[in-house]
Formats: structure tokens, C-alpha cells, sequence
């Protein structure tokens, strides 16, 4: 049961991550994004991380998204060419790509299925989902968690000097 | 055989509670009518059946059979998925609402609990987030539908969603403080005793007022309501993102409105006036009864906080674009932040 709906999810992700890169409108586009997002909130769910899940509901399909559809819709853009020069150089790195994940799984078939059915296990955890991550980050992870918000707020900042063009010169 | 008797509960569950909440947006269109009219002197709705109470009947039959009319140069696709979009994310919030005790009953070996749909630990994330999805169908409504007033009526009700849901979100931080769970059950739970245990006034650590001022000014904006409903400002944009719709498309729309409404009240009551909880421990009655007084004490909540909404459709005008972003961004935010810094505090200082 669990294999199925984890083929169910991953393969609706391939197909609808394919549709973002193919589909000619761009509205369709975000619209194959947020499916995506959807199913990729599914797989958090199928190894009990529902606060992931969850969360990549709010920021990535609630917020980032609606901002791409509302500048989207902004510009008016139409179809376009889809397919730019970088086509020939997005085939090639595909194929290396492709090719070495074909090879990993011929070369090392056993070590890496034994190490997916490690990591697909759930972790058992003592309270709830949110209480140990909250932990983690203000334990384990603080520097890193304290660099993220460090650079979160010069990006903020930045976004508010670049909007406002005044700014700069009245105080210099 | 447990498998197959969790899902014939859980679908009954789900099956009243749409039938409670549709009810409650039929009834809620005449209130509407006749709160208004009585505000302003008039009688309101008087022809169909005594008083006009026939009403909803009628305008349900009119939506239900006037032509259904799809605009040409629409993307038909988009045009019909959009009021789909924009209804499931109002009524899907509701499967996390206790609207009763929380008892745990056993129905053939399966545990079953009769007032809350399903009972997850990230309760109240949950709801923010399908209020978040709710954005998609007016703004793919607005654009789908080839007018300039319905694309207009879209992007401003996205900037308007983006701009208030993190208000809304920002002020329940308080109330998550004060309860440490993100469980709507849990919350519920935390509250009983009395009515000074509710968030709103939490006796003992810092009250919950101003967050709850926030929550309501924020989640008004959020349905769209009046002072806050410019993306169908009729003297501006005909009526906004469904200027273009007609019939049952439409009345998705409608139902979408005033679901989110109910969704706002019933949250509301749980997060800050102790859900099912009567305001004194006489007033719920025996143990034994509190599913029924429970279940009335949380409607009679949400019904004035319905009544809230009408109340301040009729009193307040609407707002300008610019003052609308300028209040949630300069006015709203920095209160919000100030109520998690404070909360955190007292609650640090002053561990309950």
C-alpha cells in the first residue's frame, strides 16, 4: 500500500514537473505547479511529516505561487517561445544526468535500496511533529537557523531600498 | 471490516457537517437581506412565503435554472474551474472544527469521535493554509474570464489575500503561545472552566483582545467583505472577479463567501471564546448533556460573530485601495508582531 501511493506521488510529480518546463501557457504552468506542490505535500504526509507538509501547502502553494500568477497576469504574457538556446545545453546536461542515475542504480542496486528503505522508515518520535523541529532549530541547527533569518532580513531590506529609488540619494 | 466502518462514520460526519454549513449559508442570505433592511428602516425581503422566510427557496431555484453563460475569448477550462477552486478551500476548513465536547466513543472497535471530523496536530496550520488556496479561484476567475473589470476585481483581491492572511496568521501566534498546541481540540480543551479562561480575556497571562481585534479585522478583509470588499466594489469594477458569471457558477461563488465566513466565526469562537465552552460551568449543564448545550453555546458564538459581519456591512464605508494596503501593512502587522513579542514575555515571565 505504502509503495503504491508513493508511486502514485512521485510519478504525478515527474509528470507535472514536466508540464511546468513544457506547457506554452504560462498560467497552465503555475497552475502544473501548484498540483505539484500538492502531491509533494502528499509524500511529507506518507512519512508522517505532517508539519512539512503542511507548511509547503502555506508558503509554497499559498504565497510564492499566487505572487507568480499575479505578475504573470500582470505582464499579460502570451505564448512565447518556450524553447530557448539554453534547449541544446538543458538536453545535454539531462542526458550526463540521466545517464549517471542509470548507472548508480546498475552499478550499486543493493547498498541503494537498502539505504532508501532506511531512510523511508519514520522516525518514532517522542512528541509531536512541530515540538521536535521547533527543538532542533533552536538546539542542534541554531547557527544555521540564525544565518537563514540573518539573510532573510538583508533580502527584505534590499527589496525595500530597491523599491523605493529615493531612499539612497535623500541620505547620502 | 474497522476500515470500513471509520469511513462510513467519517463520511456521515463529513455529510452533516455540509449539510449544517449550507443550511447555514441558505438562512444566512436572508439574515443578511433582513439585518440590513432593519438597520436601515426597511423591512427587507417580505414577498416570498411570511416574512420573506421562503427566500433563500427562491433565490436558490432562480441561480439553480438561469442560463449558465460563458463569456466569449474565455478559457473555458479556467472559467469553469474556478469556482470549484474557490468553494472546496472554504468548505474542506471545517474538518477540523470540535464543535462539541471532545468525547471518544467506540462504534464497533473503532474509536470515533462525534464532534470533531478528524482531530490533526496542526489543526490550526491546516485552515490558514486551504484560506491560502482560496486566492486561486478568484484570481483564475478574474483572469479566465476575458474582462478587464473581472481581471481587475483578481489581481486586487490577490494583493489584498497576500497582504492580510499574514495578519491573520501573525495574530493566532498569540493564542498558540498561550495554549503551546497547534490542535484546535487541544485549544478547545485549555479553555473550559469559565469565561475568564477564554483567550480573549486569559486570566493569569496576557489577554488576547488585540489579537483577536486583528483576527477579525484581518479575516474580514480576507472574505472579501465590506469595509474591505474592493475586489467587487460595484461603483468601481461592475462586480469584480464574477462580473462574467451567472447561474450555478455563480452561486458557487456565493457559497464560497459566506462558507469562508462561517469558517472565520467557528474559528474565531475556538481560538478565543473557548469553542463549546459556556461562559460558567452552571450554564453547561450535566456532563451527560454537554453535547447538546455544547453544541449550542458554539452555534449561538458563531452565530453573533454572523451577525458581527452584517453589522459592520452596514455601518462602515468602504475603504480606499492605497488606505487598505497602508492599514495592513503599517497599522495591522506591526500590532500583531507586538502582541507575539508581549505574549512570549508574560508567558516566559509568568508560566501558567
Amino acid at each position: 500500500m505504502e509503495t503504491f501511493v508513493f508511486f502514485y506521488f512521485a510519478s504525478i510529480i515527474v509528470l507535472t514537473a514536466g508540464f511546468v518546463v513544457a506547457l506554452k501557457n504560462p498560467i497552465y504552468s503555475a497552475l502544473a505547479l501548484l498540483v505539484m506542490f500538492f502531491h509533494v505535500a502528499g509524500l511529507f504526509v506518507t512519512l508522517h511529516a505532517e508539519f512539512l507538509a503542511i507548511i509547503q501547502i502555506l508558503v509554497y502553494a499559498g504565497a510564492i505561487l499566487v505572487l507568480y500568477l499575479f505578475v504573470v497576469m500582470l505582464l499579460n504574457l502570451k505564448r512565447e517561445e518556450h524553447f530557448h538556446g539554453q534547449f541544446i545545453v538543458g538536453l545535454f546536461l539531462g542526458c550526463v544526468l540521466f545517464a549517471e542515475a542509470v548507472l548508480l542504480v546498475l552499478k550499486g542496486e543493493t547498498t541503494l535500496g537498502e539505504n532508501l528503505a532506511d531512510s523511508a522508515a519514520p522516525i518514532e518520535l517522542t512528541r509531536g511533529n512541530t515540538e521536535s523541529i521547533g527543538e532542533l532549530l533552536y538546539s542542534t541547527y541554531l547557527f544555521p537557523f540564525e544565518v537563514a533569518s540573518l539573510i532573510l532580513l538583508v533580502a527584505m531590506v534590499g527589496a525595500v531600498i530597491l523599491t523605493k529609488k529615493g531612499i539612497l540619494e535623500v541620505k547620502g | 471490516m474497522e476500515t470500513g466502518i471509520r469511513l462510513g462514520l467519517t463520511l456521515a460526519q463529513i455529510g452533516a457537517v455540509m449539510v449544517a454549513v449550507l443550511l447555514t449559508v441558505a438562512v444566512l442570505t436572508l439574515l443578511e437581506r433582513k439585518v440590513l433592511g432593519w438597520m436601515q428602516d426597511r423591512m427587507g425581503p417580505m414577498e416570498v412565503g411570511p416574512y420573506g422566510i421562503l427566500q433563500p427557496v427562491a433565490d436558490g431555484l432562480k441561480l439553480f435554472f438561469k442560463e449558465d453563460i460563458i463569456p466569449a475569448g474565455a478559457n473555458k477550462f479556467m472559467f469553469s474551474m474556478a469556482p470549484i477552486l474557490s468553494l472546496v478551500p472554504a468548505l474542506i476548513g471545517f474538518a477540523v472544527i470540535p464543535f462539541g465536547p471532545d468525547w471518544t466513543v467506540d462504534v464497533g472497535g473503532v474509536d470515533f469521535k462525534p464532534f470533531v471530523i478528524t482531530d490533526i496536530n496542526i489543526g490550526v496550520l491546516y485552515i490558514l493554509a486551504f484560506a491560502s488556496i482560496g486566492a486561486y479561484g478568484i484570481i483564475l476567475g478574474g483572469w479566465s474570464s476575458n474582462s478587464k473589470y473581472s481581471l481587475l476585481g483578481g489581481l486586487r483581491s490577490a494583493a489584498q489575500l497576500i497582504s492580510y492572511e499574514l495578519n491573520v496568521g501573525l495574530s493566532i501566534v498569540g493564542v498558540l503561545l498561550l495554549s503551546s498546541s497547534l490542535s484546535l481540540v487541544t485549544i478547545t480543551n485549555a479553555q473550559a472552566g469559565g469565561f475568564w479562561n477564554w483567550y480573549f480575556f486569559a486570566w493569569g497571562s496576557f489577554p488576547q483582545a488585540i489579537a483577536f481585534m486583528v483576527f477579525m479585522i484581518s479575516s474580514i478583509a480576507e472574505t472579501n467583505r465590506t469595509p474591505f470588499d474592493l475586489p467587487e466594489a460595484e461603483s468601481e469594477l461592475v462586480a469584480g472577479f464574477f462580473t462574467e458569471y451567472s447561474g450555478m457558477r455563480f452561486a458557487f461563488f456565493f457559497l464560497a463567501e459566506y462558507g469562508n465566513m462561517i469558517l472565520v466565526s467557528c474559528v474565531a469562537t475556538v481560538l478565543f471564546f473557548g469553542g463549546w465552552h459556556a461562559p460558567l460551568e452552571i450554564l453547561q449543564g450535566p456532563e451527560w448533556m454537554h453535547g447538546i448545550t455544547g453544541i449550542i453555546w458554539f452555534a449561538g458564538k458563531v452565530a453573533f460573530f454572523l451577525f458581527l459581519f452584517f453589522w459592520i456591512r452596514a455601518t462602515l464605508p468602504r475603504l480606499r485601495y492605497d488606505q487598505l494596503m497602508r492599514f495592513g501593512w503599517k497599522v495591522l502587522l506591526p500590532i500583531a508582531l507586538g502582541n507575539i513579542v508581549v505574549t512570549a514575555i508574560v508567558e516566559y515571565m509568568f508560566p501558567t
